[in-house]
């Protein structure tokens, strides 16, 4: 046992399960709250990494890109709150599904157009680039920061949602929009500020992930996927369940794509084992949530009160 | 009545029309990837087969060339969808194109079942080369297993005992990793095949982690379009550069290396791949093509975009030695097979399963005299290599 490269492992995975997180909380919140299934919300994770792409290459400052491309996702947003999202609550899921769809080719194509097909290189200063060693163990100094800013972003959220009066109001409308609104929240508003919130949380997803894998066009539609199973597996509306399941997806993906191949080839010739391997670890967090959907299907962590 | 009347018009002059542009012109089809982020080496071939047609005024003889470029959108299904369409609604006379193998499998028969020509710009797929090769195939690149060989052979050469291999987990991915370790005599500690497709995995943490525990001297990569820039990055970033030295096929190329540049990952500077062409090689043909695409798109072209330049080349060879005659198949397909045009790589010929028999390089990444990324070739690996999978084609 290589107790070094498990350690690597196990980082890898913390990485990827907090990016997936960053996406996850926003949709989760959207979904439980607003009952609205945002398809699109992988066109935030996108733009962030453009806008984000766009002010380090004019500024020369990565963090500089953070701060300024949050607002500008924050915006963005509010504004498909407000234009668009705000009339459709109170519409079937299939219009939903229709519009967010019709979103992506909308936010791919202005993509498309403002920045062009061949996607966009993010540089980092020279301190993310290097390694961290400690002892035999290598660790790449940015993966740490972007699970640094993971925790960072979950601490944040978890004061927010249960300390907070916003997040009171928050809990309250995952559990029971009508009461709350019986109750004279301004609940046009709460929507407002938690969809805009959901979307700077997967933007900067989308700019952290960036530097590592280049800022391309339809980059967040492949990761939506994951981000809504990681939301059924978590209980829809929870953001304590959307942390949980994202570790553990995350784990899970990551572990599967460095072991499973070992592991399958004590049970068959290793030249099947490798390519079964990768087709079998890219299915097992759907059959996590098969499972969890036949067992369990009101998720993992669902919200308080919650039928 | 009126609708019968109207259909019968409309089908009699789409007739009159297909008549028509046959007579006058050649059709060439050409499917490659324009969306997706695989589009960027869409984009290089178009760029290039659309110089190649101002170079020669858009003429093969004395036949106006009508091009009709499809998107595949890196899906093995679309891809067929639009051959078919091509071959059916368009009754294009040749489908050139073809960046990938999986695409090209599953679109293949469309187009020699209908006794229309194919010429492959890219995709090689170990399949085609051998048991399923077709009269109506021809290739303007390689096929799969040849630039890895070569690879693996250079490996030799410089002493290198071990490896460990990473490659996408489709058609070519394997056939990339097959050809390496068919010549490489060292070790390979290590194969990893990762997810690919229009949802390709982009983050390889994991692999790079096991490959570095695994204690092999040298990694060897397949990553071709958006992902090697990707991949080069997360190399650097987990600092294997100065301990396991990065040898690549179709991974480092003149698309990756502008944006390498620009996030200043100088570690790929030195590095070395093979390859049957480079821009710098000197024929008269190459450097007219390299030197007008620089002027025109500020950039080098890439391997996508020299073998999309010879397959409009190739196609305009044959159509002149028949004199026009579409109609003639069997003097087509032999005017083909002669290969009888200046090929941007230099002169080549065609082996029994219609893949090119040509020269490989080893070609290293360096900064040309205004600071641009290219490659340079450093020397010949392989002269006029057949690929070993013309065995197996009865033809």
């Amino acid at each position: 046992m290589d107790w070094n490269l498990l350690i690597t492992q196990l980082m890898n995975g913390l990485q990827l399960g907090l990016l997936l997180f960053l996406l996850a909380s926003g949709l989760t919140l959207i979904f439980g709250i607003m009952d609205f299934i945002n398809l699109s919300h992988g066109s935030f994770y996108m733009i962030g990494a453009y806008f984000c792409g766009s002010i380090v290459a004019y500024t020369g400052s990565f963090l500089l890109g953070i701060v300024i491309g949050l607002a500008g996702v924050f915006i963005v947003g509010a504004l498909v709150e407000w234009f668009i999202a705000r009339k459709l609550y109170r519409e079937d899921h299939l219009d939903h599904v229709l519009v967010t769809f019709g979103l992506i080719l909308i936010f791919d194509t202005l993509v498309h157009l403002l920045w062009g097909a061949s996607g966009m290189a993010i540089p980092l200063p020279d301190i993310l680039n290097g390694q961290l060693t400690l002892g035999e163990l290598v660790l790449p100094t940015y993966r740490l920061l972007i699970i640094f800013a993971g925790l960072l972003v979950a601490a944040i959220l978890y004061v927010l949602v249960s300390k907070t009066r916003l997040g009171m109001l928050i809990r309250a409308g995952a559990s029971n929009r009508g009461m709350v609104e019986a109750l004279g929240i301004n609940i046009n508003r709460l929507f407002l500020v938690v969809f805009a919130l959901g979307a700077a949380m997967a933007g900067l997803a989308g700019m952290l992930i960036a530097p590592i894998t280049e800022a391309s066009i339809g980059m967040g539609n492949d990761i939506i996927i994951i981000a809504f199973v990681v939301v059924i597996v978590g209980g829809i509306g929870s953001v304590k369940g959307a942390f949980y399941a994202a570790l553990m997806i995350g784990l899970i993906d990551t572990m599967s794509r460095s072991y499973l191949d070992l592991l399958l080839q004590l049970a068959m010739p290793s030249n099947y084992a490798e390519t079964a391997a990768p087709a079998l670890s890219a299915m097992l967090v759907y059959i996590l949530m098969a499972g969890v959907l036949a067992f369990r299907p009101q998720g993992l962590f669902p919200p308080a009160g919650m039928k | 009545m009126l609708v019968k009347l109207i259909r019968t018009t409309i089908i009699a002059s789409a007739i009159i029309m297909t008549g028509m542009a046959q007579a006058a012109s050649v059709k060439i089809g050409f499917v490659t990837t324009l969306t997706t982020p695989a589009g960027v080496i869409g984009e290089d071939m178009k760029n290039s087969v659309e110089l190649a047609l101002e170079h020669i005024g858009y003429k093969m003889g004395n036949l106006d060339v009508e091009l009709i470029m499809e998107d595949d959108g890196f899906k093995p299904d679309v891809g067929k969808q639009k051959t078919d369409k091509l071959v059916k609604q368009d009754d294009v006379d040749f489908v050139a194109g073809y960046i990938w193998s999986h695409v090209l499998l599953a679109s293949m028969n469309s187009v020699t079942s209908a006794d229309k020509f194919l010429i492959s710009a890219n995709a090689g797929p170990s399949q085609i080369a051998g048991k399923r090769c077709n009269k109506n195939f021809f290739s303007t690149s390689w096929q799969n297993d040849q630039t890895p060989m070569a690879l693996g052979e250079y490996l030799n050469q410089v002493g290198v005992k071990s490896i460990y291999i990473m490659a996408p987990n489709y058609a070519a991915g394997k056939d990339m990793a097959a050809g390496v370790e068919n010549t490489f005599k060292g070790q390979v500690k290590g194969k990893d095949l990762t997810k690919w497709g229009a949802d390709a995995q982009l983050d390889f943490s994991a692999e790079l982690a096991k490959a570095k525990a695994s204690g092999a001297e040298a990694l060897y990569v397949f990553y071709p379009g958006k992902a090697g820039g990707a991949f080069i990055k997360q190399y650097q970033q987990a600092g294997l550069q100065d301990k396991m030295p990065l040898y690549t096929a179709f991974t480092v190329d003149s698309i990756a290396l502008p944006k390498l540049q620009k996030a200043g990952l100088s570690g790929v500077l030195g590095s070395k791949m093979t390859q049957e062409w480079s821009p710098d090689m000197k024929n008269p043909a190459n450097e007219r093509f390299v030197a007008d695409y620089l002027k025109r798109h500020g950039k080098y072209p890439s391997f996508y975009g020299a073998q999309s330049y010879d397959a409009i080349m190739l196609i305009k060879s044959a159509v002149e030695a028949t004199g026009g005659n579409l109609k003639d198949k069997d003097a087509i397909r032999k005017a083909l097979k002669a290969a009888n045009f200046d090929s941007v790589r230099g002169r080549y010929t065609y082996g029994n399963n219609h893949m090119p028999i040509q020269n490989f390089y080893l070609r290293e990444v360096v900064a040309d005299a205004e600071g641009r990324w290219t490659t340079r070739i450093i020397q010949t690996v392989y002269e006029n290599h057949q690929d070993p999978h013309a065995k197996d084609c009865k033809m």
